[in-house]
């Protein structure tokens, strides 16, 4: 530390804590016994755990010290009720037919109509809301997914989440529209925020969710979202979780699945940038013959840090999981992927499979790779692999001997590392675009890019066009 | 065309080439044969750039000048192509976006504008039918999930595009069914004109029984050793490469 410069130290769960008793009425005055119930329980969790570090097997790459140590505001307003949505989201991709579900500071941004019944019996609203007006499905499913006693973040979440995005589909519905949720951040001064969804597929349902994250100010942001989703008997879920954040934010986005017999589930995690992001994909299959793609792409450069958790519960047997994990990273990025797949003695007949690639561009750029496999049955198909390298000698070669120069023959590769991870995405118009916004990427026009991975979601005077020349790539 | 004067070339110290000489005329087709391991692709890879050699005597004149400063995408974009023998996969970068980036820096490096959409596309058709190429070539990856025919097909396919002063094939042939033996050299035999200039590295002398080639040169040992007119083809598939090794 140099001479004459003090460093502060935020001590931010005592703060948190100190929120927790003083504003109890403001934090729970949407709940439920049921729901008051579990947050204080959750609260208890968090206290005794504090904040995960770099102790804790799965946080030992990434360090979160840096991240709390500011004075952050919490617990921010509702938005009122004369906010004008279309003014501040508005989705440009071409063809993107979506209904946009949107979220400010962590409320569900229409509050006019805090909860909608569509003709199908789709219901898409606040969750808090849907707290008192559904406490059946609340008390059937809200909280039973997550894992407060796993992670201390989780349970802070349960503790003090006021609100978040609730998805209802019954069953035997297809939902012909993609559903867009979109999570903007917009407070003046640094905050902390904690935005808690449930999404619950009923039978034979179908559903296609993408999820944006956004900023709209510089300020220092530290969101902490829960997911929580329940994918019913032989329906299937297509989830797209894409994250275009600036250097300032730090996402911690845990998504809990659980997958009935027969279901079957795709979520793709896509970061393109973000100060500190770490991703948990938990995926717990309780009946048979369940399937579960779980794929994630990350281009890191400067001091990001990207961290990729996945747990794949095979509770039940004939199930098959495919992961496949790509990454490049540049400067003095850092990077996590751990892998954990476990196989029950019940589960026979478990298909699991398990891949990790990694490009690192420059030897300041780290990568922490980890699989991890406990099978308790015997007669399963089990594997796993992870890669770390550079770029491939032999194919810069190759395609400079083209004529083209040493600069694009490297995005040219990067870009042919990353595609088959875009091209998982089943949405033509979301393939498209991500497939620019990646090559963008590459070509370092995205770094400074405030705007949602989707550009859907800018003020309309802030529009950035993207126009692609294919002959740059 | 092309001089190479007493080219000396060492991988890790160990010299691999120990003097060649070379001279490609413009409209002439040479075939370079020789054994396993005595220095062909060597040879090629130097002469299109490849990093991690060291030259540590003589030149590459290439058009009238020397071009071992130059890069490899530099030397292509003077007019080199290398045929490669086992050519790179690139998944997920179409074959048209490919070409139309390395014609596009081409054209760049000459000062020129980018080839309009339309005028590409037209002139992939014109190549394809030239060479008779069946496969759907414009939306496929590099080379991505191609069988060895087809891999060396798309080698021919580039350079009917890309138009090279001078080509240079490396083992292009190996592996090959007739048919596809046949596509690679009516590719070859089509694209010649009095102004380009192509040299063939073979390890058989089957490929020409297709291209027919003017000069044919015995490369042993890092050395050139032995030239003569196509006939040597013929003498060295009797005689079998021991003849040569006897004889140096």
């Amino acid at each position: 530390m140099e001479a004459g410069i003090v460093p502060i130290i935020y001590d931010l769960k005592e703060y948190l804590k100190a929120v927790f008793a003083a504003r109890q009425q403001e934090i729970s005055r949407n709940d439920t016994p049921f729901v008051a119930g579990k947050r204080a329980k959750a609260f208890d969790l968090f206290a005794k755990a504090g904040f995960p570090h770099a102790a804790l097997e799965r946080w030992r790459g990434t360090d979160l010290s840096r991240a709390l140590n500011h004075e952050y505001h919490t617990l921010p307003e509702p938005p009122s009720a004369e906010l004008d949505i279309d003014a501040i989201f508005k989705c440009d991709v071409p063809h993107f037919e979506t209904l946009l579900v949107s979220q400010l500071n962590g409320w569900y941004a229409d509050r006019k109509k805090l909860l909608q019944v569509y003709p199908n019996g789709m219901i898409i609203g606040s969750l808090s809301a849907a707290f008192s007006k559904y406490p059946e499905l609340i008390n059937q499913h809200y909280g039973r997914y997550a894992d407060d006693e796993a992670e201390s973040l989780t349970a802070l979440n349960t503790a003090m989440s006021q609100d978040g995005i609730f998805i209802y589909i019954p069953d035997n519905v297809t939902v012909e529209q993609n559903i867009q949720m979109v999570n903007i951040t917009d407070f003046k001064q640094n905050l902390f925020l904690n935005t808690r969804n449930l999404v619950i597929l009923g039978e034979n349902s179908h559903l296609r969710l993408v999820q944006c994250d956004d900023s709209i100010n510089h300020d220092v942001t530290f969101v902490n979202t829960v997911t929580e989703v329940k994918i019913g008997r032989n329906s299937t879920l297509d989830h797209y979780k894409l994250q275009n954040k600036d250097d300032h934010t730090t996402l911690i986005n845990s998504m809990y699945f659980q997958q009935d017999e027969g279901s079957s589930l795709s979520t793709n995690a896509i970061s393109l940038n973000g100060g500190m992001i770490r991703n948990l994909s938990h995926v717990t299959m309780s009946g048979a013959h369940c399937s579960a793609d779980v794929y994630g792409l990350y281009l890191m450069d400067r001091y990001q840090h990207i961290d990729n958790q996945v747990y794949i519960n095979h509770a039940a047997p004939e199930c098959e999981s495919r992961e496949l994990f790509k990454g490049v990273l540049d400067d003095h990025a850092s990077g996590v992927f751990n892998g954990h797949i476990k196989v029950h003695r019940d589960a026979q007949k478990t298909n699991a499979f398990q891949t990790n690639k990694n490009i690192l561009l420059t030897d300041k750029a780290s990568i922490d790779t980890k699989p991890f496999l406990e099978i308790y049955a015997d007669d399963v198909k089990c594997s796993h692999g992870a890669t770390i390298g550079q770029l491939d000698a032999e194919a810069l070669f190759y395609i400079r001997s083209r004529g083209i120069s040493e600069a694009n023959a490297k995005i040219l590769l990067m870009y042919a590392f990353a595609a088959d991870v875009i091209n998982k995405i089943s949405i033509p118009e979301l393939r498209l675009r991500m497939d620019d916004m990646v090559k963008k990427r590459l070509r370092g026009e995205l770094s400074q890019c405030e705007q949602c991975v989707l550009n859907c979601s800018t003020h309309e005077h802030q529009k950035v066009e993207f126009k692609i020349d294919l002959s740059k790539v | 065309m092309l001089s190479i004067r007493n080219l000396k070339v060492s991988i890790k110290g160990k010299e691999i080439l120990k003097g060649i000489n070379l001279e490609v005329n413009a409209g002439e087709v040479h075939a370079i044969m020789g054994p396993n391991g005595t220095g062909k692709s060597t040879l090629a890879y130097v002469i299109a750039g490849r990093e991690g050699y060291e030259v540590t005597e003589g030149e590459i004149i290439f058009k009238g000048r020397n071009i071992l400063q130059l890069s490899a995408e530099e030397r292509a974009c003077e007019g080199l192509f290398l045929g490669f023998q086992y050519p790179v996969e690139i998944p997920g970068v179409s074959i048209t976006n490919f070409l139309r980036t390395a014609i596009n820096e081409q054209r760049k490096y000459h000062g020129l504008d980018p080839v309009p959409a339309t005028e590409f596309l037209a002139r992939m058709e014109e190549k394809k039918k030239m060479l008779e190429l069946q496969e759907k070539l414009a939306s496929r990856s590099v080379n991505e999930g191609f069988s060895g025919g087809e891999k060396k097909k798309n080698e021919i396919f580039q350079m009917a595009m890309l138009e090279p002063s001078l080509a240079i094939l490396d083992e292009t042939d190996s592996g090959l069914d007739i048919d596809a033996l046949r596509i690679v050299a009516t590719g070859v035999n089509k694209l010649r004109r009095p102004d380009n200039a192509t040299i063939v590295i073979t390890h058989y002398q089957r490929l020409l029984e297709y291209i027919v080639p003017d000069v044919v040169h015995v490369l042993f040992d890092g050395r050139i050793v032995k030239s003569g007119g196509k006939e040597l083809a013929l003498q060295l598939e009797e005689k079998g490469y021991e003849w040569i090794r006897n004889e140096s």
